[in-house]
């Protein structure tokens, strides 16, 4: 029955979902029965105050929770249909679901060796396959103009913008079809954030684009989707402009309004 | 009032800045004097004498206690390496944050790595060399030597493992990467300068041990023949170069080759650290298929 309904009220199935998810630490509820679609080739804004599970929703996506001793978790995540948790190998499913950190955190290797580690990790050895992928994906992050001819060099001597924007090449490495960003952007200037934006503009065409952010000026600007979250509850979803201009929630226009958080 | 005040700040700034001085000068001419000491006595006395094959009571030849010094570190570390990386890749990666038993092996590696190496040599003695019938040898002396250094290797390197930050491991398993992946291929090449800081700590050990190899390796001046004896080799008294350069100053019959015997030992130890150093910066800058 109730199954029928989520059916019908989103047309095409969605990329990924989240059915009454609980989440603990220890003994304190960070998520609490969220219910969410994240539609295909689509841009999902999570926004919220600080502390309201953001993170840690993005984190039960790709099950990077499971490294979190004490978490404990109730509900389904499904990645097209499939079980996240039951039906799908946890490797695979962090393939399939990339991720972006708020701190790019390049490895301290190479940059050729940083984009590869993926493609290697899942069995791709022949160098010529490498260059391959290692072009493309630089490529998409707008990176291999720049980049090009320093590919030996160490990651770490990139600056902050430019070891973020590898570090979402080195995640689309991997083929991934979803990608989850967390304030992807916080810590990097206002031209490196532009260039950002203007690449999950892009990628969405291809990809299913999750994302985190605490500027609600960003969420405006790039998502399709919003979802407004309140001390572990989803609040409010609906599309980015229709949240932003006439939520149904009190507490969401309080919210979008800068009254608090 | 303000102003003595401040004036009484910068006198203290000052008598502060100059003890620091101080301490570094003691500290430096203390090292230097040594140094200079053993070199000033040693170096004239580098014969060729003391490099001949066969050692002899008038020779005193340091060549076969300089290739015992080798094989014996060797054999040791061979042994301590691979069991001290490997316990800390699962005291840190594997096992649960907060486990009794992580902390029961920590706390036991600790006390262990205080322990004066007599003690190990004594255990050496009782274990390896009359309950195992190793006898006083090679075997013996690198079995006690690894034990020695097991609690030094484990430590660095679970320290080293410690100090990489966490977010590399994230990225690693954000990217579809397993357990064993990561700590091989992430982890472990990050933590390869600290890892090699803790080897260099055990092979100086090794190397300038005496007490716990007195009893346990024995102090006959022979390589053992592995060409005519084969792995019973590995069951012949060795003596190494300290514990060489113990017996020829005790006796007091050989002065000037005992400094010289210093020298070399000396420059065994900067040789290898060097050594280990350079190997560290190759592997560290780890790049796969080239
Ligand atoms: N590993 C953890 N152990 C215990 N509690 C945690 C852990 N991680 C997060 N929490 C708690 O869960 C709640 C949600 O955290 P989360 O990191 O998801 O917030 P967030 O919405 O991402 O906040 P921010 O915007 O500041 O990043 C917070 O109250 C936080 O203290
Ligand atoms: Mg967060």
């Amino acid at each position: 029955m109730a199954k029928l309904e989520y059916h019908s009220e989103q047309k095409a199935s969605p990329k990924m979902s989240v059915k009454d998810l609980n989440l603990y630490y220890k003994d304190f509820q960070a998520l609490k029965s969220v219910n969410l679609d994240f539609p295909a080739h689509q841009v999902t804004a999570l926004i919220g105050p600080s502390g309201c599970g953001k993170s840690t929703l993005l984190k039960c996506l790709n099950r990077m929770n499971d490294l979190v001793a004490g978490c404990q978790i109730t509900g389904t995540v499904f990645l097209d249909g499939q079980d996240a948790y039951k039906e799908v190998n946890v490797n695979d499913l962090r393939r399939r679901v990339g991720m972006v950190f708020q701190q790019p955190n390049p490895f301290p290797m190479s940059i050729y060796d940083n984009i590869a580690f993926g493609p290697r990790t899942h069995g791709i050895k022949s160098r010529s396959d490498l260059d391959v992928i290692v072009e493309q994906s630089l490529r998409s992050a707008a990176l291999w103009d720049e980049l090009k001819d320093r590919l030996k060099k160490n990651a770490l001597s990139l600056s902050g913008g430019q070891q973020q924007r590898l570090c979402i090449a080195r995640a689309l490495a991997v083929k991934p079809e979803v990608l989850l960003m967390d304030e992807s952007t916080a810590a990097l200037d206002p031209i490196s954030t532009a260039k950002i934006e203007e690449l999950v503009g892009e990628l969405k065409d291809s990809y299913t684009i999750i994302m985190v952010t605490h500027n609600m000026l960003q969420a405006r600007r790039v998502s399709d989707r919003t979802a407004f979250f309140l001390l572990g509850e989803m609040v409010e979803m609906g599309p980015t402009e229709i949240l932003f201009s006439r939520p149904r929630e009190k507490r969401t226009a309080s919210y979008v309004s800068g009254e608090f958080g | 009032m303000a102003f003595s005040d401040a004036h009484g700040r910068r006198l203290k700034a000052a008598i502060v800045r100059w003890v620091i001085y101080g301490a570094t000068l003691l500290t430096v001419a203390v090292l230097f004097g040594i140094l200079g000491y053993i070199l000033c006595n040693g170096v004239p006395n580098l014969t060729p004498e003391l490099f001949a094959w066969e050692y002899t009571t008038d020779n005193v030849s340091l060549m076969p206690a300089f290739i015992n010094t080798i094989l014996i570190a060797a054999l040791a570390l061979t042994i301590a390496v691979p069991l001290g990386i490997g316990a800390a890749i699962y005291l840190v990666e594997y096992a649960r944050r907060g486990n009794r038993f992580v902390m029961v092996v920590r706390a036991a590696a600790e006390t262990l790595q205080g322990i004066p190496s007599i003690i190990y040599g004594l255990f050496g003695l009782l274990f390896f060399v009359t309950a195992l019938g190793w006898r006083l040898s090679l075997m013996a002396g690198a079995f006690t030597l690894a034990i020695m250094v097991l609690p030094v290797i484990m430590r660095t390197t679970e320290e080293a493992l410690l100090a990489v930050p966490n977010a590399y491991r994230e990225a690693s398993f954000g990217l579809g990467a397993g357990r064993l992946r990561t700590v091989f291929c992430c982890v472990l090449p990050t933590a390869i300068p600290g890892i090699v800081g803790g080897v260099i700590l055990a092979l100086g050990r090794c190397v300038g041990e005496v007490a716990a190899l007195l009893y346990t390796a024995g102090s006959v001046a022979e390589v053992p023949n592995f060409l005519q004896q084969g792995f019973a080799a590995f069951f012949q008294p060795t003596r190494t170069l300290a514990t060489h350069l113990y017996v020829l100053a005790s006796e007091g019959l050989h002065t000037q080759e005992t400094f010289a015997t210093a020298v070399v030992l000396l420059i065994l130890v900067i040789t290898l650290n060097l050594g280990a150093n350079f190997f560290a910066k190759k592997l560290g800058v780890k790049r796969e298929d080239g």
